[in-house]
């Protein structure tokens, strides 16, 4: 059984292909990691992945800690005279990043393609000044048709093929960065939630189809029904031509979400953790919900009171999806230091906006 | 007056603290018990809990409003909106920055300045800031902070023929007419829900509605009213001086059509005026009420607002007290009758 390596493991899960709907591998390997690691481990009828840290002592709250698994992805719509694919997005797909990609069609095996386009010199004028729609790209699998439909069929998902690159230091590129930094943290947090003293319970949710609307988190969020929810996800770091109040610092330290999506007491927590932590991060404020599984869980059931931490990354949904896992492993620890402070006490203190 | 002190204090989307604390303090005498939830739902419960269907009625506390998301080195704020606001009215306009109410006005470039192709387009927030005076990002930094909230500084005022104008009437009207209905005693069980974060989609209503698990819903709401110059009659959606209007579809919900009998026979038993919201667009929390567990009978009553969503909204207060007359006419009318009958199609009025 493999475990869990810190930043190896990373990259190897960069390398596991899973768009909303069809995550099983990443949730076996999750499921088998979190395993090693002691925890229990279960699985809901929607694929999310529910791994149990149990603390110590009586009346424990329930802590729920969501990091979705899924990656955006495309699906087979047809198969086009001649062997090639038509395709639609599962999830917010820039064509524009896909021109001349190369994929792995999951049919009955897993097939490499490329994405072929109209080339330049047979395009007008006009056509090379617009981008090219998805409607237009195709992927070829070098295959006779009548090969293609014997292993294909239309509803197979499609992954950008990419093998993680290791640039300077310990910032990496891949596809499905958003979210396996986050999977990553966990594991990062797990190390640290060992060496203390825990007064709650977590459930750490690898949720699902997060990319189509936050859906797996909706239904993990009210089977656990905890009295504490956070989601860790990906945010904006600033990159050329990209900068102001929605981006971050990349190597900056986790982004501490603020806004209507957050619960203030939790916001507040967070902050003085990571001042006692010496934790560097980062204020990252919203004027409304969160494109995190944050959003669902703060209005399950009664509502929830939510926390929501971000992990800088650039070029955010496209295959170079880059990282700094220095930052990866702050958030982990700022997870754990936050976990390790959460208390009864606490926890029920925020349902009360009246005090006296 | 509570519709005075409900429209001036501040409650945007999530930092609703301002109308809560007041509504709280007015309610707490008149209240069986009160408290909030984890979103900062407020919930007053009044009446008779042994009797009768258990009825909700939902105002919210929120309104559209401004966050403070940087800080300049000149010590001007960039904003962005918190819910929807029409960027074209935020130019020149007065405002109140965070806890601590900081006056600060909304600058932009100079009409002397600005290029002829400039003066044509409308601003966007991003060519807008709020100024409150400081000299540099220090002393800004001082008062203000990344993450505050700011909401225009419009005084409530009565004027003109019965009207009133001030800022945040959706929903406040909403949370007045509740507080006036809250203070009655009615041999039913009810559940006031002052609800959040309605302006950005409808958020706190949802859990609201799952704790209280009500046997029917009532959403008392400010909505669009255009009954002005240059509008045409088939655009106004409602008109003042009409009454409380009644909702019978909007973008979100069909309104439970044994709940809009029973208002309609509440109004007409009591001679209350009372008009149809007539369009499709917009919504309020019913939508998300309506949804919730296994479904739950909600209506729509809401007092017409003109400039909704701007800085300066105006009422007609005549409508104001028709609603509040309402909503006591319709609780009676099922003090009187609790059974609750789903009429056939085109029985719903008299």
């Amino acid at each position: 059984m493999s475990r869990w390596r810190g930043f190896e493991s990373f990259l190897e899960l960069l390398t596991l292909d899973g768009p909303s709907g069809h995550e099983h591998r990443t949730a076996e390997r999750l499921g088998e990691w979190f395993r090693a690691e002691g925890l229990e481990v279960e699985t809901d009828p929607l694929g999310n992945v529910l791994a149990r840290y149990r603390g110590e002592g009586g009346g424990r709250p329930v802590v729920l800690v969501a990091v979705h698994m899924d990656e955006i992805g495309l699906m087979v719509r047809d198969i086009e005279p001649g062997g090639f694919l038509r395709v639609v997005p599962i999830g917010g797909v820039d064509p524009r990043t896909l021109v001349s990609a190369e994929v792995t069609v999951h049919g009955r095996r897993d097939l490499p393609g490329v994405v072929g386009a109209k080339p330049p010199h047979l395009s007008t004028p006009e056509e090379r000044k617009k981008a090219v729609p998805l409607d237009d790209l195709f992927v070829d699998l070098g295959m006779a048709e009548e090969a293609v439909r014997r292993e294909v069929r239309p509803g197979d998902a499609v992954t950008v093929r990419r093998q993680p690159v290791r640039l300077l230091g310990e910032v990496a590129a891949g596809k499905s960065v958003d979210n396996r930094a986050s999977a990553a943290a966990v594991f990062e947090c797990l190390q640290i939630l060992r060496t203390r003293r825990i007064a709650a319970d977590v459930v750490f949710a690898a949720t699902v189809q997060e990319e189509v609307g936050v859906r797996g988190a909706a239904v993990a969020a009210y089977r656990v029904r905890p009295d504490v929810g956070a989601a860790v996800d990906v945010c904006h770091a600033r990159s050329p031509g990209i900068s102001g109040d929605r981006t971050v610092q990349m190597g900056g330290g986790p982004a501490v979400q603020f806004g209507p999506n957050i619960h203030p007491a939790l916001f507040r927590k967070l902050a003085e953790i990571a001042r006692a932590a010496g934790v560097s991060w980062q204020l990252l404020v919203g004027q409304g919900a969160t494109g995190t599984d944050a959003r669902i869980i703060q209005l399950t059931r009664e509502g929830i009171p939510t926390a929501a931490l971000g992990i800088p990354i650039r070029y955010m949904h496209t295959s170079v999806e880059t990282v700094d896992y220095r930052d990866i492993r702050e958030t982990g620890r700022l997870l754990a230091e936050w976990i390790a402070a959460l208390d009864r006490p606490f926890v029920e203190g925020l349902t009360c906006f009246l005090n006296d | 007056m509570l519709l005075k002190r409900l429209s001036e204090a501040a409650g945007p989307s999530g930092f609703e603290d301002e109308v809560r604390r007041i509504l709280y303090e007015e309610l707490r005498p008149h209240a069986r018990r009160v408290y909030t939830d984890a979103l900062g739902n407020l919930f007053v419960e009044t009446g008779n809990p042994g009797r009768g269907p258990r009825v909700m009625l939902a105002a919210h506390l929120d309104e559209v409003a401004l966050m403070v998301v940087q800080i300049d080195d000149a010590g001007t704020l960039r904003f962005r909106p918190v819910g929807g606001v029409d960027e074209r009215v935020l130019v020149s306009k007065a405002v109140f920055v965070g806890p601590n109410r900081i006056p600060g006005v909304i600058g932009s470039k100079a009409v002397h300045l600005q290029k002829p192709e400039e003066r044509g387009k409308p601003f966007s927030v991003e060519d807008l800031y709020i100024d409150i005076g400081a000299s540099g990002r220090e002393q800004a930094e001082r008062h203000v902070s990344v993450g505050d909230t700011a909401v225009f500084a419009t005084a409530f005022e009565r004027f003109g023929d019965g009207k009133a104008k001030g800022k945040a009437f959706d929903d406040r009207v909403g949370c007045a007419a509740l507080a006036e209905t809250a203070k009655k005693s009615f041999d039913l069980p009810l559940v006031f829900a002052f609800t959040v974060q309605e302006e950005i989609g409808l958020r706190g209503a949802g859990p609201a509605a799952y704790r209280v698990d009500p046997d029917l819903a009532l959403v008392v709401e400010g909505t669009l009213c255009f009954d002005v110059a240059g509008a045409e009659e088939k655009d106004a959606v409602t008109v003042q001086g009409r009454g409380p209007a009644l909702s019978i579809l909007d973008r979100m919900t069909i309104a439970d059509r044994a709940v809009l009998r029973r208002l309609v026979r509440a109004a007409e038993k009591n001679g209350i005026p009372y008009q149809w919201r007539r369009s499709g667009a917009g919504a309020n929390d019913a939508g998300a009420i309506h949804l919730v567990r296994r479904g739950i009978a909600t209506g729509a009553v809401s007092v017409p607002v003109r400039y909704i969503h701007s800085p300066v909204q105006v009422v007609d207060l005549a409508d104001y007290h028709h609603t509040v007359r309402l909503l006591e006419a319709f609780l009676r009318d099922l003090e009187e009758d609790p059974q609750l009958d789903f009429p056939a199609e085109g029985e719903w009025t008299s």
